[in-house]
């Protein structure tokens, strides 16, 4: 480069005599060319040495790979179409029926103006699963008319649009709903002293069963319910969806390829902090003696004069609810049951207390409860507030490597396992660094800038996000796993049985915090001891 | 107006062409990393963009479609800028592409303040980021040109 000057005199000169390329024109043009020819080099090192530690690593050694989890196949438009009966139609009975594909048109307007949590695309594009709403039942009036204008919306469409369909009959009780020829089958979204009667009626008429968790209300009635379901022959599924959750999927396959070695502790929580997650539900403005059937709405629970925050808010009563065991503990509960296949524990203890809400509820708004489950050396912690949000996700903890459990799964080795102590030894595991790591929706590892980004990404669940307007709702899909056992006459994954453990399992913790000691489970004869 | 070529001396043609070369060395290996892995897509980084552009990225992101196709211009005009870049070919037409291109990324993270990324960053920035200089730096490789003297564009210049 130093005889530039030069070379341009040699140029000028080259033009005039009509030579075109000299053999320095040659150097010169492809001067940088093995600098490409470097940086080839050094992308063939850099592949074969990721697809070395590909292969080296201690998941995919154990056959765990980040596949995406393959679905139920599309529902079959010729299938036979099922009927179907919706008994309550709150909070929850309306999330259910948009999950099944039926929303109100005031909800598709706000899906539409964005004040739904739902976009409208997403709700559009869910799958149809050749349903009809043919019957309602809600016994507080506005609640039970707007039931029937959803089960009739079939057009997805909002209140300038067409329903599309009959409307659907409403019911003034369950057991007449129960009892409609018309129906096939039924949602259960009521109060939780309600799911055992509801349950038994429906099934007692050969209904199919999606009831909400939990499955009962008391001990005696969660015997009674199991024996129905199961001498009807009706196919039943408890409203656990995150048996639908890839993580959870991903999970127990790796606990059961042994990643994690002996599970000896397993913490899970629950963590809310707003009036709505406490169950200080809004009270509805036409809400009155008029328009509720009161004592249907009390049926098997003590008398009470008529309440609005009773209710509307029933979940702060025992007298109609099984409290943070019941609703949030179950959850959790069934996510570990369903990754580690627990069972009922063999004890619980709880304590807590009403230390924030100071609303006149009876349950308690913090609560801790602890499970053992000494026949599979473990103990099982469960913490829980509804006034602080700290996000703690679900932890497995094993002699050789632990879980998180978020929004990704994410397994890590333990720096003192047997199993990993020569790789972690020779280098080839960092315990600061997770040995396998999936997002749903992020299968196959997606990269954003390079893979430790990804990972980053990944931990904090940022990528589960709105893909063609096709995010999944995992309700959704345990509605669809129930309907599609319903037509072929299998078993769904959160079974009676699964249901039956459920239950048993909050009604102790429940049970420990209200007699204030420890409570046992005789498994032989199927008995809580207290 | 850009320097005559023929008039740099030899040590300020040294350190424009090492300049213009090591920023195609970056371009071509993150466009080569990119296109060798799959499953490689812009979504993260775009779902994660801020500041007053963010809609629009975000936009490009939520379409399947839309996104495949930034997926593969960002792919491959990363990998030809890089080429061009570094072997002196189309070098003008280049470094006018990187500047696009990475003016892009910096309108999706635009380090200004109290913006927060969920994108960890390796350095601490304001106003002026990484993206912001190989802006810059490639500015000054079309003000001082060098792919006529190094590079195979100089190959179209004696054939003119």
């Amino acid at each position: 480069m130093a005889d530039d000057q030069n070379n341009t005199t040699e140029n000028k000169g080259s033009d005039k005599g009509g030579l075109k390329v000299g053999r320095r024109d040659i150097l010169k043009g492809l001067a940088t060319v093995p600098i490409a020819g470097a940086l080839a080099y050094g992308v063939l090192r850099k592949a074969r040495l990721d697809r070395l530690k590909a292969l080296k690593s201690v998941a995919n050694e154990l056959g765990l790979n980040t596949d995406p989890i393959v679905g139920l196949p599309l529902t079959d438009p010729d299938s036979k179409t099922i009927n179907l009966g919706l008994i309550g139609y709150g909070i929850r009975g309306k999330q259910l029926a948009q999950a099944l594909g039926f929303a109100h048109p005031t909800m598709v307007d706000d899906m539409i103006s964005g004040v739904s949590y739902t976009p409208v695309d997403m709700f559009r594009k869910q799958e149809n699963l050749n349903i009809r709403i043919t019957a309602v039942c809600d016994i507080f009036d506005t609640y039970g008319r707007m039931a029937r204008e959803t089960g009739a919306n079939v057009n997805r469409e909002g209140s300038d649009g067409s329903l599309g369909a009959e409307l659907p009959t409403r019911y003034r009780t369950y057991q007449e709903l129960c009892a409609a020829p018309e129906v096939d089958a039924v949602i259960i979204a009521a109060p939780d002293h309600w799911h055992g009667p509801m349950t038994m009626e429906a099934a007692r008429n050969g209904k199919h069963v999606y009831c909400e968790k939990p499955l009962t209300w008391t001990v005696e009635e969660t015997y009674e319910v199991r024996k129905v379901v199961k001498e009807s022959g009706v196919v039943f599924q408890l409203g656990h969806q995150g048996r639908q959750t890839d993580n959870y999927i991903k999970a127990k396959e790796a606990y059961e390829k042994g990643i994690v070695g002996r599970v000896n502790l397993i913490e899970v929580t629950t963590n809310r902090n707003s009036g709505n997650g406490a169950w200080v539900y809004p009270i509805h403005e036409d809400a009155s003696e008029e328009t509720i059937d009161w004592e249907q709405f009390i049926g098997p629970a003590p008398w009470h004069d008529f309440s609005l925050e009773r209710f509307f808010r029933w979940r702060c009563w025992w007298d109609y609810s099984t409290g943070l065991s019941g609703d949030l503990l179950t959850h959790e509960y069934d996510a570990l049951n369903q990754i580690l296949d627990l069972g009922i524990p063999s004890s619980a203890v709880s304590s807590g207390g009403v230390y924030f809400f100071k609303d006149g509820r009876t349950v308690p708004d913090v609560l801790t409860t602890q499970f053992e489950y000494p026949n599979r050396n473990l103990s099982f912690m469960y913490s829980a507030t509804l006034a602080s949000s700290m996000d703690r996700g679900k932890k497995i903890m094993g002699h050789d490597g632990y879980m998180d459990i978020g929004r990704s799964l994410q397994i890590f080795a333990d720096q003192n396992s047997t199993k990993y102590a020569e790789k972690i030894q020779n280098g080839e595991i960092d315990t600061a660094e997770p040995i396998y790591i999936f997002t749903p929706g992020l299968a196959g590892g997606v990269d954003g800038i390079s893979s430790a980004t990804a990972d980053y990404f990944a931990a904090r669940g940022l990528l589960t996000t709105v893909r063609n307007g096709l995010e999944v709702d995992t309700t959704h899909l345990h509605l669809k796993e129930w309907i599609d056992c319903v037509r072929t006459n299998k078993v769904p994954s959160c079974n009676i049985d699964e249901a039956f453990e459920e239950a048993m399992t909050a009604h102790m913790g429940t049970l420990a915090y209200r007699n204030n000691r420890q409570i046992f489970w005789d498994a032989a004869n199927e008995e809580i001891i207290i | 107006m850009a320097v005559k070529e023929q008039n740099y001396s030899g040590c300020q043609l040294t350190w424009l062409v090492l300049l213009r070369v090591a920023i195609g060395w970056h371009f071509l290996y993150e466009g080569i990393i990119k296109i060798i892995n799959p499953s490689w897509t812009s979504l993260a980084y775009l779902m994660d963009s801020k500041g007053f552009m963010a809609g629009f990225f975000t936009t490009l992101a939520e379409n399947d479609g839309v996104l495949k196709i930034v997926d593969f211009c960002n792919e491959w005009g990363l990998f030809l800028i890089g080429l061009g870049l570094v072997l002196g070919i189309f070098t003008k037409l280049s470094a006018y592409a990187g500047i696009l291109l990475v003016s892009l990324y910096y309108l999706s993270h635009p380090p200004f303040l109290g913006i927060e990324f969920a994108f960890p960053t390796e350095g601490n920035y304001l106003i002026v980021d990484k993206n912001l200089v190989e802006i810059l730096a490639l500015a000054v490789t079309i003000v001082f040109p060098t792919g006529r003297i190094i590079g195979l564009d100089r190959f179209f210049r004696i054939n003119k």
